[in-house]
């Protein structure tokens, strides 16, 4: 099998800077979170289309930057 | 354009499409994200979890030297086998797996350039077939620690100028915002960097497909910080991992001859009582 429909798409989340890569393998799309810098992925998902997928691994990566706490400098 | 100082440590991603099956060469996925070997991997490929295979499950250490040899020899890796790391996150874990490897004295190990993502980007081949492996038989040397370092001798080194720190996380991981990277679990309970540590983030050295700079673009960013072999050079993280990759870049691309990796890294560094801790940017001069 190979990967089709590969993309990446940078959007923020949580007011954080997320880079969503997504592609279709097998029948699924399978999407991943990473957190640009340092470049980590931290959220993975899949879907049947690819909106489901990243609309899914949004969700997850909301919640798990949402806990990240900032601390004084 | 100057070439690497040893090229023949990264094969492209053509050469692993073309080779992966040889009998002298066995090509080996290491990945953070230890459930994509499962989704596909390359033909051929075995798939090593860091977690679990590549650590000793009951201290914090790597693998002992019997069940590296044991893990060589399931994975069908003779002393004289080829060993191509590839992995997710512009192999992170696929380098520090190669920096064990290293340490265990494995003479011929290869990254292929670009891991796991530029293997996808370009739509090659990938398979859920577990590969026919024919049990090797693997003797190591080693434990060679000329290229670890251990908490003492990075304690040496903040009092020193003699020796160069490099700290390849984040910027906001360096300052001490953050005491993980966004969106993972907080290991360590101060923020900050060790005094005297230059920020020089791993990605750095990355092109945008995965794939190193040249020599020269990764000469000119690591002298800007003041690193060019003149002095040992300590490269750290978070756990070691990203290190490795820097490591890698230094010692392999960049041919510097005395580069560590420091594996306890910040969540060793950020948990210990009493650790000077320097916060913010790096003080001028550092």
């Amino acid at each position: 099998m190979k990967p089709q429909d590969y993309s990446e798409t940078m959007i923020e989340l949580a007011g954080w800077s997320v880079r969503l890569t997504t592609y279709k393998l097998g029948g699924r799309y399978i999407s991943k979170a990473d957190n640009v810098s340092p470049g980590a992925n931290f959220a993975k998902a899949e879907g049947v289309t690819k909106e489901e997928a990243e609309s899914r691994v949004m969700e997850i990566a909301q919640r798990r930057l949402g806990r990240t706490k900032t601390m004084p400098i | 354009m100057a070439d690497y100082a040893h090229p023949e440590v990264l094969v492209s991603t053509d050469w692993a499409a073309q080779h992966a099956g040889d009998a002298k060469v066995r090509v080996v996925e290491v990945d953070v994200d230890t459930a994509a070997y499962d989704e596909g991997h390359i033909a051929n490929a075995v798939g090593w979890a860091w977690n679990t295979q590549l650590c000793d499950t009951v201290r914090r250490d790597i693998i002992p030297k019997d069940q590296f040899e044991k893990l060589m020899a399931d994975s069908g890796i003779g002393n004289d086998t080829t060993v191509v790391l590839y992995g997710d996150n512009n192999n992170w874990f696929a380098a520090w797996a190669l920096w064990q490897l290293k340490i265990y004295g494995h003479k011929d190990v290869r990254l292929m350039n670009g891991g796991r993502k530029k293997w996808i980007a370009e739509g090659r081949e990938l398979t859920k077939d577990a590969p026919k492996v024919a049990k090797a038989s693997y003797k190591a040397s080693g434990p060679d620690y000329s290229i670890r370092s251990f908490l003492p001798e990075v304690q040496k080194a903040t009092g020193s100028k003699s020796v160069e720190l490099v700290d390849v996380r984040s910027p906001d991981e360096f300052t001490g915002k953050i005491l993980a990277p966004p969106g993972l679990p907080e290991t360590c309970q101060r923020g900050g960097h060790i005094p005297g540590a230059s920020n020089i983030p791993w990605a750095k050295a990355c092109n945008d497909d995965g794939t190193f700079k040249n020599y020269d673009e990764l000469k000119s960013l690591y002298e800007a910080a003041g690193i060019s072999g003149k002095k040992p050079v300590i490269a750290y993280c978070r756990i070691g991992e990203r290190s490795s990759h820097s490591w890698f870049v230094l010692k392999y691309l960049l041919g510097l001859k005395d580069v560590t990796n420091y594996d306890g890294s910040w969540t060793e560094w950020g948990n210990l009582v009493g650790a000077p801790v320097e916060k913010g940017a790096a003080a001028a001069g550092a």
